[in-house]
């Protein structure tokens, strides 16, 4: 995640602060996005999904495949409704992939000893990586951009401008309005509150005729269709996606679902967004090279300090 | 598209559902595979990228695992249920002390094989032509061993997921590397020093973590491993950054005898024997699996000593433990130190092996090979984690040798690149099918009357 508008300056404290928080929110929706998938399926079945970082990478994929063939195939020459397109494309087969996944990899293992899922997540998560890497070659894939648009909000000393780009914004806006549509589904309807209860409970959820099953599944196929948004949203932001971008953002994500709790749903989101922020302004303030480590030391001073998070439940020791 | 390929004219109930159960798969498998595979993005003269269509290949893809899921269905699901209830878990006594006695034998045999292996490859392929079975097969399958056995101290005895194990052999071929260049101290001496920092880190990064349990200790040890391989790409001054160290020092043979060209004392020289450099991989062989010997030998010593009981008591029931009056952090220390300890050694190995060390031997991609190794070997089982090692490593390393398989799917068919592919496949296929392990037989140290065999599936996991 290089820092964007890197051209630090006394000068124009402020100008670049903001433009910082700007890219900062930026990228933190993404994470957001991708968290949500971590901290709902630890939520429910207690497991870090490893292979969740991989799931936001071939969604990518998906993505770049989609965007290639309706451009240049069936020449669709608006962005927009190619975008749109795309999108739902991908988030509907990243959603078949990860239930593919969870059926194979994960379902048997369920009861399992502790450690066994997360050993076959691990594995699943080199079967995407390697799996792309050997059907889509290993190297770097850049997109044109897909929109120019920038906004200058106001310029500082010497001109130094403010910029918030178009594709900012789509992000800002697709991100905001996912959340809304999730929230709505996980609070209103008949399978949030069956997920809800499964998390609480998921002996007597079952009891009271909740598939248990199949709410666990769908978990998976929900945390991957936000995932798919993030790495098509990743995709447009960036321009270029290559096999071995799921770790970073992987881990990265799953930090900010434990910095905000893992299981709390806002506290993923607000997690993102701290991670985004702390991890650009880290790049402009301090060293661009030990970005990631500072991301990575993150995690380890929150894990030791407050493992609970900013938003979640601590854990209570049961003997 | 794909019911074509199916063998449709079966019209058994049971063969209905399973081909519907085929076809539905298949369909599924093309959704995923048609775009992944069948449409390859590729740039072209003008650095745009193109898709190519291979939706023929997808198409043929999705039709074997179509045809996989119905034989599954029609034949190995049916006979796996009319295998009947008998679990896997309850297996007679005499049943497990049969697989012990199978598994003692085996590391018996197994044992003389290592030592007579370089021997028996130079009498079959010559003093030249051995040195890919001795130094690709040989050494680096035991490098696995030996790191697989250090963390097993870690993560089958002492129940403490570490996936960060491979900053420790960092610790310990960058110690090699920088003292030995810098220094010109010799293996012999920067071995034990090597093993004593990597030891020493393993404190350090271990103590305020082990507070941690489970899942939550993976993640902050990966942390840890990742924090040591960036901090060593980017503090340039000090590793070389990813660039890494080249021109380290070889082992010499206690300083009697050495294996660089130029010496006087070369070993070859002093022989009059025909310049070579297998005499020196046979040597590393032998070394290497000495190392690999002396942490076999000391983790069994261990698990008789109080503090290796403590560690296993500590995997079964952490509350128990503290309630009585064992003193978990310290036992948790040791492990992650001792095991720290075996991958530093494993560590100098490495780098006076290859001669050369960088940021990218030491990605975390190593920690998920070793951490699979323990587990698939069934963890606590030191057999186990030896032949996961073989299977694994070696296994994968066979992917290089098929060349031929060119003829069948044309020139430029390479099986190397599928090597992490298939062990990926093998890591999840295991687990699924046996999430025990190859080797899940254990044998306690501490017990009433007569040594007895339990399953592990007695054996805990152990919380972190």
């Amino acid at each position: 995640m290089l820092p964007l508008g890197a051209t630090a300056g006394g000068l124009n404290f402020m100008e670049v602060f903001v433009q910082q928080v700007i890219n900062g929110i930026t990228i933190g929706s993404l994470y957001g996005l991708i968290a949500i998938g971590y901290t709902m399926v630890f939520g429910i079945i207690g497991m870090v999904n490893f292979a969740h970082g991989d799931v936001f990478m071939v969604s990518a994929f998906f993505a770049l495949i989609f965007l290639l063939l309706l451009t240049s195939w069936f020449g669709i020459a608006s962005m927009t409704l190619a975008l749109i397109l795309v999108m739902v494309v991908s988030m509907v087969l990243t959603g078949l992939l990860v239930w593919a996944i969870e059926r194979i990899a994960y379902a048997p293992l369920r009861g399992s000893f502790r450690l066994a899922p997360l050993i076959s997540a691990i594995g699943m998560s080199i079967v995407l990586s390697n799996f792309i890497q050997v059907a889509q070659g290993p190297r770097n894939k850049p997109i044109p951009p897909v929109t120019r648009d920038v906004y200058t909000l106001w310029e500082g000393a010497n001109g130094y401008p403010v910029n918030l780009s178009l594709k900012q914004i789509i992000i800002w806006v697709v991100t905001a309005l996912l959340l809304a549509a999730f929230w709505y589904v996980v609070q209103k309807t008949a399978l949030g509150r069956a997920q809800r209860a499964c998390e609480q409970d998921r002996k007597m959820a079952s009891l009271l005729g909740v598939n248990v099953d199949r709410t666990i599944s769908l978990t998976f196929v929900i945390g991957a269709a936000l995932a798919a948004v993030a790495g098509t949203l990743f995709l447009m932001y960036y321009g270029v996606v290559v096999f071995s971008d799921g770790f970073t953002p992987g881990v990265k994500a799953f930090t900010a679902a434990v910095l905000g709790g893992i299981g709390s749903l806002p506290g993923a989101v607000l997690g993102g967004l701290l991670i985004g922020l702390i991890e650009t302004l880290w790049g402009q303030y301090v060293s661009a090279d030990y970005q990631n480590v500072a991301a990575f030391s993150i995690l380890v001073v929150v894990l030791i300090f407050m493992p609970q998070g900013l938003l979640g439940r601590p854990e209570v020791e049961k003997v | 598209m794909n019911s074509a390929v199916k063998p449709s004219d079966k019209a058994a109930p049971d063969f209905g559902r399973a081909l519907k159960d085929g076809v539905i798969i298949a369909i599924i498998a093309f959704a995923l595979l048609g775009p992944l595979v069948g449409l390859k993005t590729d740039q072209n003269m003008a650095n745009e990228l193109i898709l190519q269509n291979h939706l023929g290949l997808a198409a043929i893809l999705s039709a074997v695992v179509g045809v996989g899921r119905f034989l599954l269905s029609a034949f190995v699901y049916p006979r796996i249920a009319a295998r009947g209830n008998r679990s896997k878990a309850a297996a007679t006594l005499a049943e497990l002390e049969a697989r012990a006695r199978v598994t003692r034998g085996l590391s018996i045999t197994g044992l003389i094989f290592l030592f007579v292996y370089p021997i028996l490859i130079i009498s079959l392929f010559g003093v030249q032509g051995s040195i890919k079975w001795v130094d690709n097969y040989g050494v680096q399958i035991l490098i696995y061993v030996m790191l697989g056995w250090g963390l097993n101290i870690v993560i089958g005895l002492a129940g403490l997921l570490d996936l960060g194990y491979v900053a420790f052999y960092a610790v310990g071929a960058y110690s090699y590397a920088l003292l030995a260049i810098n220094f010109h101290l010799s293996f012999w001496v920067l071995l034990p020093v090597a093993g004593i920092l990597a030891a020493f880190w393993g404190i350090i990064l271990g103590f305020p973590v082990l507070r941690l349990r489970g899942d939550y200790l993976a993640i902050v040890t990966l942390a840890f491993g990742e924090i040591i391989r960036l901090v060593l790409i980017n503090w340039k001054d000090f590793s070389g950054g990813s660039a890494g160290i080249s021109s380290i020092p070889k082992v010499t043979m206690f300083g009697i005898y050495s294996f660089d060209v130029s010496a006087p004392n070369n070993f070859a020289k002093v022989f009059h024997l025909a310049a070579s450099s297998a005499y020196y991989k046979v040597f590393l062989y032998y070394l290497i699996l000495l190392l690999a010997l002396l942490t076999a030998f000391i983790t069994i010593r261990l698990r008789r000593l109080p503090i290796g009981r403590a560690w296993e008591a500590l995997r079964e029931d952490e509350v128990a433990c503290r309630s009585l009056g064992i003193n978990t952090t310290n036992t948790k220390l040791t492990a992650f130190a001792i095991g720290a300890m075996f991958g530093g050694f494993a560590g100098s190995f490495f780098a006076a092996r290859q001669g050369f060390v960088s940021p990218e031997s030491f990605i975390f991609m190593e920690s998920a090979v070793i951490v699979a190794i323990v587990v698939l070997g069934g963890m606590g089982s030191m057999i186990g984690v030896a032949l996961a090692a073989v299977a694994m490593v070696g296994g994968t390393e066979l992917l290089r040798e098929l060349d031929f398989l060119q003829v069948v799917f044309g020139k430029g068919f390479n099986p190397d690149q599928y090597r992490m592919l298939i062990f990926g496949l093998a890591m999840v296929g295991i687990m699924v099918w046996k999430p025990r392990g190859f080797v899940s037989a254990r044998q306690p140290t501490a017990f009433l009357f007569k040594r007895k065999t339990v399953s592990g599936d007695l054996v805990k996991e152990g919380h972190g």
